[in-house]
């Protein structure tokens, strides 16, 4: 098998501050070229913390990072310096839920996006906006010549999201991470963004990682998903075995909370609580608490990670008993 | 068993009656402040909301659904327009101190919504001691307000906003707004930035306490799913206008309008082999300063004709005698050749 | 009520308040209770000295003149007129310390409520008060102490006038500003839904949440206030000789400069360990005032 595009290995990431956090708590996942993963869960799930040790964008004071990341066989913990600012924009890029922080708002999108070429591809500031054009082009920005000169403040909220793609994009990244980037936006841009992202990580053979709570969100842009609840991945697998036949119960309660179908009126079979605080690393299953079918042993020890078939994982002790016999 | 009425109350004086809500905000930004122009938020809005019913209010950023709500409460004076509870009019017949009692709002913002200052009990007891309670009195209601709500008042009580999660602070906010014990709730997005799992318990809360308090609800989101849910009719707004009002099943299965039918066709799907192959809408909604004339939809509408630039379309009754649409298709002789496929 | 929810109301269990937590961090932080040790030492110095000066800080004696520090009897030397400096140290931080609190205190309040007036009442009001307020700012802090003083004419309470008058500008935008973004947030407006009055929407949901950073701000300006005090005093402007204050002793002590650096560059120091140690209060106090989750 080809060595694939991301690797994350036993990944497990605290933020020590005035209270120390266990945001991830061992996240393994795989990405080969070409393929879109969303990362689904809600806030705290520690989906974005993941999302930003691959680009290593969190405060290195405060964080401690255990495990293996690595990202076209590179391990990204090691990077420093150059080498960092390569990985960065050159070999992976990021697209967020705001583009206001990810454009500088005294530059024009165009000077942005041929700056970013120069730097990593060494061009020249005439053939870097010839690239900055290409860019704005291929994310469909109406007359994208104009849109050139303008600064982000003067573009609307979806047009901002299309320049922030298109920057992200203009170095040809293999890898583009995703963090969220249509939540803050009306639901008829929503679609077309996703519909353009869908796109061109087709055209340019991307990988993708695609971080979300929102199940249809999803849906719309992914080949496989996985759900995360504590700062771990509590079940993955194709976007149709984790939609049509959930494991977890998480992802079982994640799903009929979110509406869909559900009769007007009907009550809804809410997850009860609330997600843990995370204030101590997990040395029961997370989700114990608030879980339907929890027995003794949930209260006791950390769930296995069991594997139904190839690249379909579920942490939970239920799942041992649907495998079948490896 | 349902927790909803699923037949929308017979047809008698309704408990809310909005009339011809207008608020235009003057853009300050010219020399000394002269008017740079102007923000039509709100332009003409007109609709009824029965006892016990949940009205859906949907739409875009700047469609003007937040600013309606603002201006229902007085939160925000309106230019022109009557609101009408029970067949008084506030100002004339009712005062506005009087109509707050009677209508009350939750916000989206959970976390803004609560004085970090001050302790839940505190916080819920403001409104009636306002009002004349005494302190004993409004903190034995506040406590009373936390257990029907789901809060332990002995656990809750004594707690400032940032010791409790979003959904707690949500369910802290409903009980402030029941203080009053309001005829109407304004839900402001309220469950929009609650993580789904939490989203649902604050739903159902919303649906008990509906049905225990005999509660009429205008419920404000952007989730057409949730607003399906939870709703009797809809409202859908574009621009500070009602594009189209009907009973939830009609206006979901029969959109007439086809700013509804693009919204509805911009919900990402939840069947991996039926993904959305084509954006219904392209481009950004337009800016309300300034608005487009005739019918506001037109500039991104896939039907427009010559007409809908020219006049602004009125509200057109369809098959079911309660669902509206405004659209110069379903009027006869507007010269619109018409959407070219029934409804 | 029954019986049994009064009884409810008095089990609750209280989270400690804003104020409390405040306190606890601010306890925490070494730094903050190093330099309330040194304010409260200066303030105590100063309201006891008296009891604490060696000698008297008006005697003069023309045979002991600019006496180096450590001389028999006169532990920090003598000043200009050989009088005793730190009898004259300690008696100084008297004027100095009223002079450099005062206008700050005065100025708080003053500005605060200017600042908070026009931040919820909004529209004409605010721009009527605080473009008054703006024709203030177009002058440097300084030039504008001088300018009133000297209009005003030298002595304390000119000085103090004129002092308040320069920092209620500059507190008066912050509490306008602070005031302004907490009038939009949601609380506000959910008070306003209630049928709350300005008046008590103001004392109960703005002020607890407006006057800590003013607060912190305005603790900031007492070392500004110090130095501008003095300032005016060395200018020949505030206090006037023979009353000791460290500005103006800076200023009489300033020829003495080549004969005793030294003894000449105590009063400097008196001020600068007392302005730091203010600003060093406010910044601790502004972190401790910091909360984020």
């Amino acid at each position: 098998m080809t060595q694939p595009l991301v690797d994350v290995r036993d990944l497990f990431v605290t933020f020590h501050g005035e209270r120390t956090v266990h945001a991830v708590n061992g996240v393994s996942l795989t990405l080969q070229a070409g393929e879109t993963l969303s990362i689904l869960g809600e806030s705290g799930s520690g989906k974005s913390v993941t999302l930003k040790t691959l680009l290593r964008l969190l405060p290195e004071k405060r964080t401690r990072i255990e495990g293996g990341v690595r990202v076209r066989g590179v391990d990204v913990t090691t990077l420093s310096g150059r080498s960092l600012a390569d990985h960065r924009g050159g070999v992976v890029s990021m697209i967020f839920q705001d583009p206001m922080l990810a454009l500088d708002p005294v530059y024009t999108i165009g000077e942005q996006i041929a700056e970013a070429v120069m730097r990593h591809e060494g061009v020249s500031r005439a053939a870097g906006r010839v690239r900055a054009l290409e860019a704005l082009t291929r994310v469909r920005i109406p007359s994208p010549e104009r849109r050139l000169n303008a600064y982000p403040h003067e573009m609307s909220g979806g047009m901002r999201q299309r320049a922030m793609i298109a920057l992200a994009i203009a170095c040809r990244p293999k890898l583009l991470l995703a963090d969220e980037p249509t939540t803050a936006l009306d639901a008829t841009v929503q679609i077309q963004i996703l519909l353009l992202l869908r796109e061109l990580q087709q055209e340019f053979g991307m990988g993708m990682i695609f971080v979300t709570h929102d199940i249809g969100v999803a849906v719309e842009v992914s080949d496989r998903i996985a759900v995360m609840y504590a700062g771990q991945i509590v079940e993955t697998g194709s976007l149709r075995e984790v939609i049509s036949a959930p494991q977890h119960p998480y992802t079982r309660g994640l799903l009929a909370a979110n509406l869909h179908g559900a009769a007007k009126g009907e009550r809804l079979s809410a997850i009860p609580g609330a997600p843990p605080a995370l204030n101590e690393a997990p040395t029961a299953c997370p989700f114990a608490p608030r879980c339907p079918s929890k027995i003794d042993v949930c209260e006791r020890i950390l769930p296995p990670v069991v594997r139904l078939g190839p690249e379909r994982y579920v942490r939970c002790v239920h799942a041992a008993a649907v495998a079948s016999p490896a | 068993m349902s927790v909803f009425a699923t037949e929308a109350p017979a047809l008698k004086t309704p408990l809310l009656q909005i009339n011809d809500l207008t608020k235009h905000f003057a853009l300050n930004g010219g020399f000394l402040g002269r008017a740079a122009g102007v923000v039509r938020a709100v332009d003409g809005v007109s609709f009824d909301v029965a006892g016990g019913e949940t009205l859906g209010i949907v739409g875009e950023s700047g469609c003007g659904k937040s600013t309606t709500a603002r201006l229902l409460v007085d939160l925000i004076r309106p230019d022109s327009g009557q609101v009408v509870i029970d067949g008084r009019l506030v100002g004339v017949d009712m005062s506005v101190r009087e109509m707050r009692r009677h209508m009350q709002m939750v916000f989206q913002d959970s976390y803004a919504s609560l004085n970090p200052r001050m302790t839940m009990e505190d916080a819920i007891a403001f409104g009636p001691m306002v009002n004349g309670e005494s302190k004993a009195r409004a903190l034995g209601l506040a406590h009373e307000l936390l257990a029907k709500v789901g809060l332990e008042p002995v656990r809750f009580a004594g707690r400032y906003p940032h010791e409790l999660s979003g959904g707690q602070r949500q369910r802290v906010n409903i009980a402030r707004a029941l203080a009053f014990s309001p005829k109407i709730v304004i839900l402001d997005e309220a469950v929009s930035a609650l993580d789904k799992s939490v989203e649902a318990q604050v739903l159902n809360l919303l649906a008990d306490l509906k049905s225990e308090l005999n509660l009429t609800y205008i419920f404000i989101s952007h989730d057409l799913n949730v607003v399906r849910h939870i709703s009797d009719r809809v409202m859908v707004m574009y621009l500070g206008q009602v594009v189209e009002i009907g009973p939830v099943n009609s206006l979901y299965a029969q959109p007439a309008h086809p700013y509804t039918r693009a919204l509805l066709g911009a919900m990402p799907s939840m069947d991996p082999d039926r993904r959305t192959m084509e954006a219904p809408l392209a481009g950004d909604p337009p800016n309300p300063i300034n608005p487009p004339t005739g019918c506001r939809f037109h500039t991104r509408c896939k039907f427009a004709a010559e007409v809908c630039s020219q006049s602004q379309p009125i509200q057109h009754i369809l098959a079911d005698a309660r669902h509206y649409a405004a659209c110069h298709a379903y009027t006869p002789g507007s010269g619109h050749p018409g959407l070219g496929m029934s409804s | 009520m029954t019986a049994t929810t009064l009884d409810a109301i008095a089990t609750v269990q209280k989270s400690p308040g804003y104020w409390n937590n405040v306190l606890r961090r601010f306890r925490r932080d070494p730094v903050a209770m190093f330099a309330l040790f040194v304010v409260l030492a200066l303030i105590l110095m100063a309201v006891f000295a008296p009891l604490v000066a060696p000698a008297d800080p008006y005697r003069a004696s023309m045979l002991r003149r600019l006496r180096p520090i450590g001389t028999e009897g006169f532990p920090l030397g003598t000043d200009e007129l050989g009088r005793d400096m730190l009898t004259r140290l300690i008696y100084g931080g008297r004027l100095s310390l009223l002079m450099g609190v005062t206008p700050v205190i005065i100025a708080f309040f003053v500005g605060s409520f200017i600042g908070i007036t026009a931040g919820y009442l909004g529209g004409r009001v605010n721009t009527v008060l605080m473009r008054t307020i703006d024709v203030f700012f177009a002058f440097p802090s300084v030039l504008l102490a001088i300018a009133l003083s000297g209009a005003l004419g030298a002595g304390v309470f000119n000085g103090l006038l004129s002092l308040t008058i320069v920092f209620v500008p500059p507190i008066a935008r912050i509490a306008e500003s602070v005031t302004t973004a907490v009038r939009k947030i949601e609380y506000v407006e959910a008070a306003r839904a209630s049928g709350a009055s300005a008046f008590t929407i103001v004392r109960v949901h703005v002020l607890g949440n407006v006057i800590g950073p003013i607060f912190v701000y305005a603790t900031g300006l007492i070392s500004v206030s110090l130095i501008l005090a003095s300032g005016l005093s060395f200018l020949g402007l505030g206090v006037k000789p023979p009353e000791p204050e460290w500005g103006l002793m800076l200023n009489t002590l300033r020829n003495a400069i080549y004969v005793q650096p030294w003894v000449a560059a105590l009063p400097g120091l008196m001020i600068f360990i007392t302005s730091i140690s203010f600003n060093l209060l406010s910044d601790s106090l502004r972190s401790a005032m910091d909360v984020k989750s």
